[in-house]
């Protein structure tokens, strides 16, 4: 079970976590003046990252607050985590 | 299968007197033989003493044919004295449901009455019918299952796989439940010292005097490892055993030290989070129910130091697996520990002084060395000057080309190895012993499991951990430092380091002053030099076994890298070798030293697998831990459970929700009314008088800010800015693809509040999506949510005499159709009790929903029910609220739709805000695919003969000859008889559904003989079969 830094209450047990999928993924401003593929590609379309990965989490059963991780997905180290809205960090 | 389990285990005293043990020595060792124990295995009585474990008990006896192997059947006897064992599985059972198979005989303690019996044979062990599968080996060769049973491909499941699993297997569970306690804990540590031999006891020492908080943990009962069974090494100038007293009493009187015996440490997780399984009562003949069998430790430590030992390798020959071939350093912790000996006359094939030690132990106690066939050409040292001036016989560069014997070795093939590395003339020497000492394998697996990457040591021809992927240092005899001295320094460092890593230092190091005889440690890999022009034997039943467990040999690996299985996962797999329960402890370096062979590879070349949890099987309870039977999952119950309970309703879970399925009532002669009568006289008392209905379980959000009317607008389909206070509205969320997540009314309290209902089982993740847009994509709305679910109880009264039975109830309500129209709400009081009230229905007849505070909920409950006493108010239950709302064709979110609905497809259409430029999913809408006409859309549906209730998920064909394969045009969704219209009415998503209003249709169903379809026709009419015009809303 991984310890999740919640940047709002500190390291908690991944049980109190919900995995929010890969971060950086804005939602487009104007969705209509997407193309289909455009579209699709925004709702279907995921890195699969082998290292460091940028992916949202929920403190749900804690804080509540959404935030974002840098995590190694070959070892499971977080890297860091930080605010939803700042910028994705430099890989430490 | 008759394994006679009950004449294994019961209350018969043992007290019979069974014969003293023939092979027990007369004193020595760390047993209590002051306390003798009886036991039984297979039903016969032994006797062994306090201390024992099942194996040396059984060995006391003379007992070494314990099992057979898994494939061939073959007699297995012990090979180990820990658990590495592959060989000795035996089921242990207290009584029918205490009852565990596949358990190590080396890992048992005795306890007096313990009965075990040995697994995989019929009908004894001694004459097994299963056995005829050696005889027809040259069948079985690797890969049988996959090359045999390909066809035809119906066999596969009803005959192949029965056939196979009930000839093969293991134990065999009870099938009573568990009537033990499990417990599971939580613990944090600075340091985890996992086991307890010299190095683990170093470096908790080392980690404990820093004023670290450390946990100790070591499978055994006795903590101590090697140095339990070592007679020769002194450290600080006392006896190595009594050293370990005096540093487990140190350590037991540290306040930040838990010493956890019997306690393996199985997994190792992310982030140094590590399951340990504690045995709590195994070991005892009348365990308290006070205490629990097995303890789960959670344990987060900051750092990990792993000194679990090293595991003694086998020796690949011919017929390496027979009862009587044990490892050697096994063997001399049978003597030196257990006061055992494990034969009278023994030969000993060594790689290294492993094999030394043990025999001048044997020899020491009157067993007879009948040889000592050194593999090494050229030894030397203390331990060979030790055997020759015991007057042992040894003889280098040797081999062993063969054994003899059947349920247990009777003899062994030697033969010198010549320069060149031919195989001189074999001799046979008559033994009932052969000791393995093939070198020693560190035992990584934990390292492993922490996905450290392991490391090739040439010189120790073995895997050491290398570098580390989360806080973990190995130690001693897992590190490679074989050596006392190198393993207590090892520990020593690794406890003071992991302390200092952990934020805590200080201590000054200890020194160790050994005294231990030098040893070499040699290992060897592969299998052992054997001549190529067979002796006399038939070379394809000549089989030198890798894997004991699974019986897989070095001849399976070589066939498998022959037929291209080259890489070592893909011939691991294929040959099943290093795949059984015990995890490849034994087989895994064998496997690689052949597979080196065979592909003319190094051993880093052919590459390493990776070990995974467990260690050693666990339970399945300590995972379970409480959570069994009614804690297994929270229920959640409304305040109004214990009155629907009183009034006999039968209850049906939606997620976590206790809901009251139907109310079924008594008749005169006690019987209780079916659910299809209860539904139709609840369904009838709805539609003609008035009926009650706990809607608590309803989710409810509140929405507030003033932005909640703009967010509401980019969350539903619908549109909401004009939607006026007091007012409500049907709303349907879709996911950003397109389909419809959820539904609900949604009423404005207020310009900037929102009351809004989602679906029972939807609650949570409706929540979930609200929060992430908030947070994440539209953080500059002043917007909060709020989960009102448990706050309030909403009571549901529905029928044509519903503003009748609530009238009476109000204040400052006016519930006339004037003043509370149809989808309007009103705040004020009911039963002098803050209320919400909504006039909204989910049965098509006039109907108010009545939320009032929870705590409240029972008594403004029981109020309304008195009130509808003159109505016949009749409460009814989710099936009847099911019946009312397919009579009108309203959807239920989960049941007509599955996750790949649009709001068209299920006739919602309307509900879009045609204006708005945007909502979630509002894009994904008119993706072509989402407009294609030939869609799957809500129909209804009506048997032809007006009597079938059609089966729900059933599929819709167009075709009534039933000729098989047929095109699916859609599938039934919901089904129910309709009271009110007396006949069965059902619901479908169906292909161009709303285009084939009046077309016949077909159900296929089976029908009569096995395999034969018969159809039932069904006529498409639009959904809403009762009122269609909505005028009982109206009243
Ligand atoms: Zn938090």
């Amino acid at each position: 079970m991984l310890l999740i830094p919640c940047p709002f209450c500190g390291p908690r047990p991944e049980l109190e976590f919900r995995y929010g999928g890969q971060a950086h993924i804005a939602r487009p401003e104007n969705p209509a003046a997407l193309s289909d593929g455009e579209w699709a590609e925004f709702l279907y379309l995921r890195d699969n990252v082998r290292g460091v990965h940028a992916e949202r989490w929920r403190h749900i059963h804690g804080c509540a607050r959404f935030f974002n991780m840098l995590r190694d997905t070959t070892t499971d180290r977080i890297l860091t985590t930080y605010k939803t809205g700042e910028p994705r960090p430099e890989a430490v | 299968m008759p394994d006679s389990l009950t004449t294994t285990f019961g209350t018969t005293p043992a007290a019979a007197g069974p014969a003293r043990e023939p092979f027990r020595t007369t004193a020595g060792g760390r047993i209590d033989r002051a306390r003798p124990l009886a036991f039984r295995f297979d039903g016969k009585t032994y006797a062994g003493v306090q201390g024992d474990t099942l194996a040396s008990a059984l060995l006391a006896n003379g007992v070494h044919l314990v099992g057979r192997s898994f494939k061939y059947h073959r007699p297995r006897g012990i090979m180990t004295a820990g658990s590495d064992e592959p060989n000795a599985l035996v089921t242990v059972s207290r009584d029918a449901a205490r009852t565990t198979p596949n358990l190590r005989a080396t890992q048992v303690e005795l306890y007096d009455g313990l009965a075990a019996i040995s697994q995989n044979r019929f009908p004894s062990l001694a004459f097994d019918v299963g056995a005829i599968n050696d005889r027809i080996s040259s069948l079985l060769p690797a890969g049988f299952y996959y090359k045999t049973f390909m066809w035809p491909r119906g066999f596969w499941d009803r005959v192949y796989e029965p056939l196979i699993r009930s000839a093969a297997g293991l134990g065999r569970v009870p099938t009573a439940p568990d009537p033990d306690r499990y417990l599971q804990r939580h613990a944090h540590c600075d340091v985890l010292v996992i086991g307890a031999g010299p190095a683990g006891l170093a470096a908790a020492l080392a980690a404990a005097d820093a004023g670290a908080r450390v946990i100790l943990c070591d499978e055994q009962a006795e903590m101590g490892g090697s140095l339990l069974a070592d007679r020769q090494s002194t450290i600080a100038g006392r006896p190595a055993s009594a050293w370990v007293a005096e540093a487990l009493a140190e350590l037991a009187g540290h306040e930040r030290v838990t010493l956890l015996p019997r306690t393996t440490a199985f997994g190792y997780y992310p982030h140094n989070h590590l399951g340990l399984v504690e045995r709590a009562t195994d070991h005892l003949a009348a365990p308290s129910t006070e205490v629990p069998r097995e303890r789960l430790w959670q344990v987060r430590a900051r750092e990990v130091v792993l000194a679990a030992g090293a595991l003694e390798r086998p020796l690949t020959f011919p017929e390496n697996d027979r009862p009587g071939i044990m490892l050697a350093d096994a063997a001399h912790t049978y003597v030196a520990r257990y006061g055992v000996l494990p034969g009278r006359r023994a030969v000993v094939a060594a790689a290294n002084d492993s094999g030394y030690r043990a025999a001048l132990a044997l020899a020491e106690e009157g067993v007879e060395i009948a040889a000592i066939a050194d593999l090494r050409r050229a030894p030397s040292g203390a331990w060979l000057d030790a055997a020759r001036k015991a007057g042992l016989p040894v003889q280098t560069g040797m081999t062993v080309t063969g054994t003899s014997g059947s349920l247990r070795v009777d003899g062994v093939s030697l033969a010198s190895v010549e320069d060149g590395g031919e195989v001189g003339a074999t001799r046979d020497v008559g033994c009932d012993l052969l000791l393995m000492a093939g070198g020693w394998t560190p035992s990584v697996h934990l390292f492993s499991q922490s996905l450290g990457k392991l490391r090739f040591d040439e010189a120790l021809q073995a895997y050491v951990p290398g570098i580390a992927a989360q806080p973990i240092r190995a130690a001693g005899g897992a590190d490679g430092e074989y050596g006392l001295e190198e393993a207590l320094s090892g520990g020593q460092r690794a406890g003071v380091e992991a302390a200092a890593a952990a934020g805590v230092s200080g201590a000054s190091p200890r020194v160790f002053v050994t005294v231990s005889p030098p040893a070499d440690t040699s290992s060897v890999l592969g299998a052992l030099p054997h001549p190529t022009a067979s002796r006399g034997r038939d070379p394809s039943r000549v089989r030198a076994f890798v894997d004991f467990q699974n019986d897989s040999t070095a001849k399976d690996l070589k066939l498998a890298v022959r037929e291209g299985f080259r890489s070592v996962e893909h011939a691991k797999r294929y040959t099943t070798t290093g795949m059984a329960t015990d995890q490849g402890k034994t087989s895994n370096m064998p496997m690689l030293g052949v597979l080196s062979q065979a592909q003319g590879k190094t051993i880093p070349e052919v590459g390493f697998t990776t070990f995974r949890p467990p260690f050693t099987p666990t339970t399945f309870g300590i995972f379970a831990g409480a959570a069994r039977g009614e804690l297994f999952d929270p229920a959640r119950r409304t305040p109004i459970h214990p009155w629907a309970a009183a009034h006999g309703a039968v209850f049906e879970d939606v997620g976590l929700w206790k809901r009251a399925r139907y109310f079924p009532q008594r008749h005169r002669n006690g019987a209780a009314e079916d659910m299809d009568a209860a539904v139709a006289r609840e369904c009838l008392a709805v539609r003609q008088g008035v009926g009650i209905f706990d809607a608590t379980t309803l989710g409810k959000i509140e929405v507030v800010g003033p932005d909640a009317a703009e967010f509401m607008n980019r969350m539903y389909i619908n549109p909401w800015a004009k939607l006026g206070v007091g007012r409500c509205r049907y709303g349907v969320m879709l996911r950003e693809d397109g389909f419809v997540l959820d539904d609900g009314v949604v009423g404005r309290i207020a310009p900037d509040r929102f009351h809004v209902t989602t679906t029972t089982g939807g609650a949570a993740s409706v929540l979930n999506m609200m929060e992430d847009y908030l947070q994440t994509e539209w953080a500059d709305l002043q917007v909060w949510l709020t989960s009102v679910t448990e706050q309030w109880a909403v009571i549901a009264v529905q029928g044509p005499r519903a503003r009748d039975v609530l009238a009476p109830l109000v204040d400052g309500i006016d519930l006339s159709a004037g003043a509370l129209p149809h989808m309007a709400l009103a705040e004020g009081r009911i039963c002098g009790v803050p209320t919400r009230l909504f006039r909204v229905s989910f049965t098509g007849e006039l109907g108010f929903e009545v939320n009032v505070p929870a705590g409240y909920g029972r008594q403004v409950w029981e109020a309304i029910h008195e009130s509808g006493q003159p109505y016949g108010i009749t409460p009814y239950g989710t099936e009847t609220m099911h019946v009312l709302r397919a009579e009108k064709g309203f959807i239920i979110v989960g049941q007509e739709t599955d996750g790949t609905a649009t709001p068209d497809d299920v006739g919602l259409g309307w509900a879009i805000g045609k204006a708005k430029p945007d909502f979630v999913g509002k894009r994904s809408l008119t993706r072509s695919g989402m407009m294609d006409p030939g869609r799957k859309q809500l129909a209804g549906l009506v048997s032809a003969d007006g009597q079938t209730v059609l089966e729900e998920g059933a599929q819709l064909v167009g075709d009534a000859r039933m000729n098989v394969p047929m095109s699916v045009l859609g599938h039934v969704t919901s089904s129910y008889y309709s009271a009110v219209l007396g006949h069965p009415i059902a619901l479908a998503m169906l292909a161009g559904g709303r285009s084939r209003h009046g077309e016949t249709l077909y159900v296929p169903m089976p029908r009569g003989l096995a395999g034969s379809i018969a159809p039932i026709a069904v006529k498409v009419v639009p959904p809403v079969f009762y009122d269609p015009e909505g005028t009982r809303l109206d009243v």
